[in-house]
């Protein structure tokens, strides 16, 4: 609604526009009303017609300066005072300060006698004299079939009709004519007939117990207008009108990440969590921890002192603070102090329209940073397939416009395609998170990827998500020749690896102590074999010495007996004793 | 409650219906400008009011584009409209005064000006 992705469809220099301060209702028509021209506003009963006029006067008189008179042939002015009094309007005020002039026209046709020729000078003149009174710009006809009822030549009335119209465009006043829807035709009487410059046609419908209005420009002279029709809303604020496709998708981006407060999801998402104004999606099976991640993420931003806003439409406010206390967060001090605030509401309590509208207005008032939606299924309760999806884009659109990042979880069915989201949303979420319940062993356990993260890099790995009561974690999840472990089956397999590394390690050190036994062993033979090489040394020197002491007994001897004999050879012998090798030692 | 009272108040409504209404017919004609339909509205109920009311009446010719408050404030739509402010109930005739059975209709005329001869 603050983008103005159509500005091109709206040729402003061709014909003047005269604002009318309805939301939305500026956008689809380029800029407003037909200035100085009359426009048709029909529909049927209760379709807001009456309450479209006064806004447009009200709001004439406040935002944009221009003076109005109210020509009621309905209502007389203290009802009307009082009716739109219930949307804070106040019209008395207006009235006092002669911003808005009312002019109640009764007529009684029971009273009435028709004796001859007549025009309707008199409704002119009490018209005139009310414009000049105020110098109004803006007048509101409501309704002026109540003529046809009051009076009863109807070819008079049709040709003095068409000078009233006539003269209001020479007036150079911008004025709404509101009419009945007829049964053929626009208007039971025909009135469009008369004011063709610009016709919007108001509708009231019901589908599956559950109303919805909806405007359509049917006509606009001179001018491109959105020809859809754009479902609208009665507020306690006016009259909202929601365009679909009015928006554009030029919205700013951010390059700033903000964290998800569960460390190991912020680092699956390239370490740094999610883009600012980036939508999520998060799906998942009923009791994934959808809400309790949510909560995480409420959590961790409000701690950044940002503003949360946390629509529910499953758990009560109360509820969801107490379920989250039991995983270790504390949301209440964060109410507390203003940073998150909770709408709680039962889808079918009213329209997707009205929800809508209650979510742009809370989200206007509020100006949060964080946007959760838990679940947007439930809003299908409302309406149909397509209307959420509309619904949903809008919603989008409108946040991403806020660079408000956004996240709703979507339950996905049992039974059903498990990275299928409902009502196709998938594509216009930046990230998408699925929670899946993985069975085996007689045990379900949670396991999370990340499906989609658009612009960043982003784990393909499955991780097991834990909740205990300190909060949510997750964990790597075993992935081994028999697939992927989780749960009392994760840890039994982490258990027999390590009982297996403890008996690896302790053959090591069996080994290891065998092996130094036998060193130690050998070593003592060394030692066993050193010794006994010591003595065989110690004899050898014993019979050395010994062949020693002979040789010299023996040689002495020898000397002897020659010295005896007297002998010639003495000579020989000590030579022979002096080239003796020695034995080394 | 006792049942004169009540008879008597029965009488006493019974009495005022069979009298005929006392004081002056008050007539107002509103007219736009000075037109021939204007004239002709004037003409007539001029002439009316002084053949079948016999100068018991009050005639107020109002130009609706010299007091546009009065049209206001009468509640005029058409012009010209002769409204009849008593006796009551108010009666409004719009048109020329040209249809005499229209106006004679309007104004309850042919009882009571039968019974005024």
């Amino acid at each position: 609604m603050k983008n103005n992705g159509h500005k091109s469809m709206a040729p402003a220099a061709h014909l003047p526009r005269c604002p009318t301060g309805i939301q939305g209702l500026d956008e689809i028509t380029g800029g407003g009303l037909p200035r100085g021209r009359p426009t048709l506003v029909c529909g049927g009963a209760g379709c807001g017609k009456t309450l479209f006029a006064a806004e447009f006067l009200v709001r004439g008189a406040m935002q944009f300066g221009e003076t109005g008179v109210f020509m009621s042939f309905e209502e007389t002015d203290g009802e009307l005072k009082s009716n739109v009094a219930s949307l804070r309007f106040d019209l008395a005020g207006l009235v006092r300060r002669k911003k808005i002039v009312l002019d109640h026209v009764h007529i009684e046709r029971s009273e009435i006698t028709e004796t001859g020729e007549y025009d309707l000078e008199g409704l002119f003149v009490r018209l005139n004299h009310a414009i000049d009174a105020i110098g109004a710009r803006r007048v509101v006809l409501d309704t002026l079939e109540a003529l046809f009822a009051g009076l009863p030549n109807e070819a008079i009335l049709r040709a003095e009709l068409r000078r009233l119209f006539r003269w209001l465009k020479d007036k150079g006043v911008t004025a709404v004519i509101t009419a009945e829807r007829g049964r053929e035709q626009l208007t039971r009487h025909g009135l469009e007939e008369y004011v063709s410059d610009c016709v919007i046609l108001l509708d009231h419908r019901i589908h599956d117990q559950i109303a919805t209005r909806h405007l359509r420009v049917v006509k606009y002279r001179g001018a491109l207008h959105g020809t859809n029709e754009f479902p609208f809303l009665i507020g306690d604020e006016g009259l909202s009108v929601l365009p679909i496709t009015s928006l554009g998708l030029n919205h700013k981006v951010s390059n700033e990440r903000v964290s998800t407060g569960i460390p190991r999801l912020d680092a699956m998402l390239g370490g740094r969590g999610f883009f600012r104004g980036s939508s999520i999606l998060l799906t998942g099976t009923p009791g994934t921890g959808k809400t309790s991640v949510a909560a995480c993420l409420a959590q961790a931003a409000a701690r950044r002192r940002e503003r949360v806003l946390f629509f529910s439409f499953e758990e009560s406010p109360d509820q969801i603070i107490r379920n989250m206390r039991s995983i270790g967060l504390r949301l209440e001090p964060l109410v507390q102090r203003g940073l998150l605030r909770f709408q709680a509401a039962r889808p079918t309590l009213c329209g997707l329209e009205m929800h809508l509208a209650t979510m742009f207005k809370e989200i206007t008032t509020f100006q949060p940073t964080l946007v959760i939606v838990d679940p947007i299924t439930s809003l299908l309760a409302a309406g149909t397939d397509y209307e959420t999806k509309g619904m949903v884009t809008r919603l989008m659109d409108f946040l991403k416009g806020g660079q408000i990042t956004s996240l709703f979880t979507s339950l996905t069915r049992g039974g059903q395609a498990l990275e299928q989201s409902e009502i196709a949303m998938s594509s216009l979420m930046d990230s998408w998170l699925l929670l899946q319940d993985f069975e085996g062993n007689g045990e379900r356990n949670r396991v999370l990827y990340v499906l989609k993260a658009r612009g960043m890099a982003h784990s393909n790995q499955v991780r097991e998500f834990l909740i205990s009561d300190r909060g949510i974690d997750l964990v790597d999840a075993y992935i081994g020749p028999s697939g992927v472990l989780t749960g009392a089956s994760r840890v039994a397999q982490s258990a027999r690896e390590k009982a297996e590394a403890l008996a690896n390690q302790q053959e090591a050190a069996r080994r290891k102590r065998e092996l130094e036994r036998k060193r130690e062993a050998l070593e003592q033979q060394i030692a066993g074999l050193r010794s006994e090489y010591e003595s065989e040394e110690v004899e050898l020197r014993r019979i050395d010495e010994q062949v020693g002491t002979r040789t010299r007994v023996l040689t002495a001897e020898r000397t002897e007996l020659s010295r005896l004999r007297q002998a010639d050879g003495a000579a020989a012998v000590s030579a022979r004793c002096r080239s003796k090798p020695r034995i080394k030692r | 409650m006792n049942t004169t009272k009540l008879s008597r108040a029965t009488k006493a409504f019974e009495k005022t219906l069979a009298t005929q209404p006392t004081g002056k017919c008050v007539l107002r004609l509103y007219v736009a400008g000075a037109s021939d339909r204007s004239r002709q509205a004037v003409l007539r109920a001029r002439q009316l009011c002084e053949a079948e009311l016999d100068g018991n009446f009050v005639l107020e010719v109002i130009d609706v584009y010299q007091q546009p408050i009065l049209a206001r404030d009468g509640q005029i739509v058409a012009t010209p409209t002769l409204v009849r402010e008593f006796p009551r109930p108010v009666r409004r005739l719009i048109g020329n005064l040209s249809n005499t059975t229209g106006l004679f209709v309007g104004l309850d005329l042919d009882t009571k000006g039968k019974a005024a001869r």
